[in-house]
Formats: C-alpha cells, sequence, structure tokens
C-alpha cells in the first residue's frame, strides 16, 4: 500500500461477481471518501447489496479489486478479520444475536475480538445505547424489541466496534413504516457526525436530505450517480428516471405490453415535498 | 327421522365415550385382581426393594446414562463439526462413523467395548471399570445420533448470525462457539432429551458386561430380586423407577422449549 497516500475510504476497481451463470456485478468502479454519506439506490436484483456484501467480503468478488482505508480486501493473505473489525454492518433483518441479551450482543465482540475488559466494553455499550436511543433496554432480549428498537439495537453493536465505515444494507426495509423514522433519524445522527457510510436503500427522502452522493444502479452497473439533487432531481439517465417514478408514484403502474421507454420522454419525477418520514 | 349435523356430531361423540367406558368396565370385571395382585404387587416384597432400589440401583442407572450422555455429547458435537468441515476428509470420516453406528446394534457395540477390547488389548484396561465400559460402549452408538441432531441444530441456525458475527470481526471458529452452537443447542435441547431418555433405559444393558452388587443397574436389580422372590413385583417396581426418572425430564423439556421461546 504505499502508492499514493490520501487513499479514499473505500475504492472498488472493475468489480464482477457472478452466482454460477449468473451475472449480477458486471464492472463497477466506485469510491467512498473519508466522512462520505453514499447511498446506493436502485431496483431490486440490481446487484447493490451485493457490492455492498462485497465491500467487507461477506460475498467473494469474481473478478476485480477493493480496498477500504488502503487495505486491498481482495489480497488472498488479506487478515480478513482484523479488517473486519474497522467495517460496521448493519442488515435488513438485523441479525441480533437472539441468545444474548442487548447489552451482550454489544460487548461479546468487544471482549471476544478487541479482548476489551468487561467494564470498559459495557461502559462502551450503554454509551451507544444512548446514542441510539435504547438506554433502558440494555437487559431485554431481543425478541422484547420491535423491529426498529431492533435495527437500533443492531447499529450500537456495530458502533461499539468503533469502525471507520458503516455498510447499512436496506436498513429499513423489514420495519413497520410507523418504525422507519427512528431508525433514519440514527442514521442521519451518525451521519452528522462525520461518519463514513455507504447505505443500500430505497429511502428516497433520506437520500436526498442526508446524502453527499447518489448512486443509481441497474443491471450490475453503475447507471448514474451524483449529488442528491441532480440523482434525484434530474437524473440524466432514461432507467433512472422510469425508476424514480416508479418508486415515487408506484400507482402510476406503466401499462402491459408498452415497451418501458415511451415515445416522449416522461417527466422528471418530483419529489414530494413532504415525505411520508419525516425526519 | 333425520338429524341435523350438530345432532349426528353429539351423538358420534357419546356413542365412542359410550364404546370406551364399556371396554374398560369389561377388563375391570373380568381381570382376575387377588392374583394380579399377588404376582404384581406384594407389599412385603416392595419394602424389601428399598432402599437398596435408590441408593444403589437408581443411583448406577443414573450414573451409566449421565456417563454415556456426556461420552455421546461431547464426541456427537465434534463429528457434527467434522461433518460441516470444510476439510473433506473431516467429513468422510464424520460420515462413514455415524452409518456404522446407527446401523450396529447398541448391544453388539457394547460387547465389543466390554469383550471386545479386553481380548484384543488384554495389557490395557477400560478406566473406570463397568462405568467406564458402559458409559463408552452405550456413548458411542448415542453420539452417532446425537452428530446428526446436533448438525441439524447448527443447520438451522440463520446464516445472518453468522453473517453478522463474522462481521463484528469474530473468527470462524469464534462466530461458531459463541453465537452458532449455543443456538444451535437451544434447537436441539427436545431432541437431545430425548436421547437422554433413550440413554436411561439403554442402561440396562450394562447386565451383560457382569455388574456386582456394587455396580447393579435397576433392571438387574429387578431381575434378581425376581428370581429370589419367584415373583414379578419387582419387575413393577423397576418400571415405576424408570418412569420416576423419565416422566420429569419430559416435563422439563417442556418448561425449556417455553423458557427459550420466549428468548427467539
Amino acid at each position: 500500500m504505499t502508492t499514493t497516500p490520501p487513499r479514499p475510504a473505500v475504492e472498488i476497481r472493475d468489480l464482477h461477481k457472478s452466482f454460477g451463470p449468473l451475472e449480477v456485478l458486471k464492472g463497477i468502479d466506485f469510491e467512498v471518501g473519508h466522512g462520505e454519506v453514499v447511498c446506493v439506490i436502485g431496483p431490486s436484483g440490481s446487484g447493490k447489496s451485493t457490492l455492498l456484501r462485497c465491500v467487507n467480503l461477506l460475498e467473494e468478488p469474481t473478478a476485480g479489486k477493493i480496498w477500504v482505508n488502503g487495505i486491498e480486501m481482495t489480497d488472498p493473505d488479506v487478515e480478513i478479520d482484523s479488517v473486519r473489525r474497522g467495517i460496521g454492518m448493519v442488515f435488513q433483518s438485523f441479525n441480533l444475536f437472539p441468545h444474548l441479551t442487548v447489552l451482550d450482543n454489544l460487548t461479546i465482540a468487544q471482549r471476544r475480538v478487541l479482548r476489551r475488559r468487561r467494564a470498559e466494553a459495557e461502559r462502551i455499550a450503554r454509551d451507544n445505547l444512548e446514542r441510539v436511543g435504547l438506554t433502558d433496554k440494555a437487559d431485554a432480549f431481543p425478541t422484547q424489541l420491535s423491529g426498529g428498537q431492533q435495527q437500533r439495537a443492531a447499529i450500537a453493536r456495530s458502533l461499539s466496534m468503533e469502525p471507520k465505515l458503516m455498510l447499512f444494507d436496506e436498513p429499513t426495509s423489514a420495519l413497520d413504516p410507523e418504525l422507519v423514522g427512528d431508525v433514519l433519524t440514527v442514521m442521519r445522527k451518525l451521519a452528522e457526525d462525520g461518519m463514513t457510510m455507504m447505505v443500500v436503500t430505497h429511502e428516497m427522502a433520506f437520500a436526498r436530505d442526508v446524502a453527499d452522493r447518489v448512486v443509481f444502479m441497474d443491471g450490475g452497473v453503475v447507471v448514474e450517480q451524483g449529488p442528491p439533487h441532480e440523482v434525484l432531481g434530474a437524473p440524466r439517465h432514461e432507467r433512472t428516471r422510469s425508476f424514480l417514478s416508479r418508486v415515487l408514484d408506484p400507482t402510476q403502474v406503466a401499462q402491459l405490453g408498452q415497451p418501458e421507454q415511451s415515445p416522449e420522454p416522461p417527466e422528471p419525477p418530483r419529489l414530494p415535498a413532504d415525505d411520508r418520514h419525516n425526519l | 327421522m333425520k338429524l341435523r349435523r350438530r345432532q349426528r356430531e353429539r351423538l358420534s361423540l357419546w356413542l365412542q365415550y359410550l364404546a370406551f367406558i364399556a371396554i374398560i368396565a369389561v377388563v375391570i370385571l373380568a381381570a382376575d385382581w387377588g392374583r394380579l395382585r399377588e404376582a404384581f404387587f406384594r407389599v412385603d416384597i416392595i419394602e424389601s426393594m428399598f432402599p437398596t432400589i435408590i441408593t444403589v440401583a437408581l443411583r448406577n442407572t443414573i450414573l451409566y446414562t449421565l456417563g454415556a450422555f456426556a461420552f455421546g455429547l461431547v464426541f456427537g458435537t465434534v463429528l457434527a463439526l467434522m461433518r460441516l468441515s470444510r476439510v473433506a476428509p473431516y467429513r468422510w470420516v464424520a460420515t462413514a462413523y455415524i452409518e456404522l453406528f446407527r446401523g450396529l446394534p447398541a448391544l453388539l457395540v457394547l460387547f465389543l467395548v466390554g469383550y471386545g477390547i479386553p481380548i484384543a488389548f488384554p495389557e490395557r484396561e477400560i478406566p473406570g471399570g463397568v462405568f467406564g465400559s458402559i458409559a463408552i460402549g452405550l456413548g458411542l452408538t448415542a453420539a452417532a445420533y446425537m452428530a446428526e441432531t446436533i448438525r441439524a441444530g447448527i443447520q438451522a441456525v440463520p446464516k445472518g448470525q453468522m453473517e453478522a458475527a463474522r462481521t463484528l470481526g469474530m473468527s470462524h471458529f469464534t462466530a461458531m462457539r459463541t453465537i452458532v452452537v449455543p443456538q444451535a443447542f437451544r434447537i436441539v435441547i427436545p431432541p437431545l432429551t430425548n436421547e437422554l431418555i433413550l440413554l436411561t433405559k439403554d442402561s440396562s444393558l450394562a447386565y451383560v458386561l457382569g455388574v456386582t452388587a456394587q455396580t447393579i443397574e435397576v433392571t438387574k436389580f429387578g431381575r434378581d430380586t425376581l428370581n429370589d422372590r419367584v415373583n414379578a413385583t419387582p419387575l413393577l417396581v423397576a418400571g415405576l423407577t424408570y418412569l420416576a426418572i423419565t416422566l420429569p425430564l419430559s416435563q422439563v423439556v417442556r418448561r425449556l422449549e417455553l423458557r427459550y421461546a420466549k428468548a427467539r
């Protein structure tokens, strides 16, 4: 790692990923700067979750290179466990450990991986529970929490490892609509605190308000990227436009049998001024 | 006369109750209670069996069972992890072992350990005497069954648990030990307790190893007393002694299942 010193937090070069004969990622070039919040949007099956899971090597790339904080993840000899300590990840299905209390969920990796003492681990855990507004849930078991509380606990669990980068894989997709706001509030606060974040999401209002950059993926490639007001407000590509119009106005279904590209360019979708998730 | 649907259902229910009561009544009336009591319920024989049946026989039954269970659990967990290993030869060895020992009668394996090994290696002795032989002899077979149960339990833990643990920087081994296996054991507590109940009964096979007055267990004790007194009462007492272990065990399982259902 002796190349140009200031490397971005995440650097992806010509990333390909296939599952058997199915090529999910078809050559992704991509960067996330330190302290940057990048939201990845796109239709389901576009490869955005796979891209995210490649960053911490939950999926092994078929070809291409990935660096996180200057360390090459795709190096076969990478010390994967120690690199992952610096990369937090939040899953769609929370994945809290159901046999442990919330507090133990937050301390187990601190103690087993970072070798922190119990008192120190618990102090850090409680600090992070406070950060996500779950101070009173330390001794509860995950199943006693609502989905939104579970996801916030999962975020706190990642934060307890003091990561430099946080990956969010559709963190609110499994939540009841009324619980989404709490989780997004926590994420927004995290962004304001300067955390480097890569967020795969369908929450367009969050992307618009919080992201420094929005990346639109479709069919395994990055179609376009840029500041949210450009990608979401004035998308340049037809595919982006049609995706956004479907997401923002789901009732306006394209007529069956009609090709997706209509003869006259559809009006660029307007973001509703008042989104359903007021943050 | 045509009956309505509800009337038909009620009638059918009453007829079944009636038939059941009739059968019970016939059995009660036809049985020769005097002879049955003479053969199976001689109070003096029951009294003569206490306290030895508890202090020696039941104690040994429990010891043999726990010994075999502990051996089977440890060895079975190792086999289960081998079955799931990335190292192919581990998988082959574990699969071969499991197939082999599930296919052999427990009694044959017990003979093998109790007599076969001492003949093959006369200079060596299985530690713990009868206890060691029965723990290993029954444990070898139990391990094969438990391995399959534990493997299924490990595979039943959602993949996201391993992913979350690895994402936090845990090694595969640490994630297995602290996250996956503890959850797997919760899942397999009911089938493993079933195995414990089976072992409690299989511990009666200890008699083939030639038990003494000190190492006697419940079934052999019952049979010896039957020979002494030429009466079937000891079998009834022995049977009830087993139930005194096995029935509470199933009750414990039900409790545990409820408690863990809450934590999942």
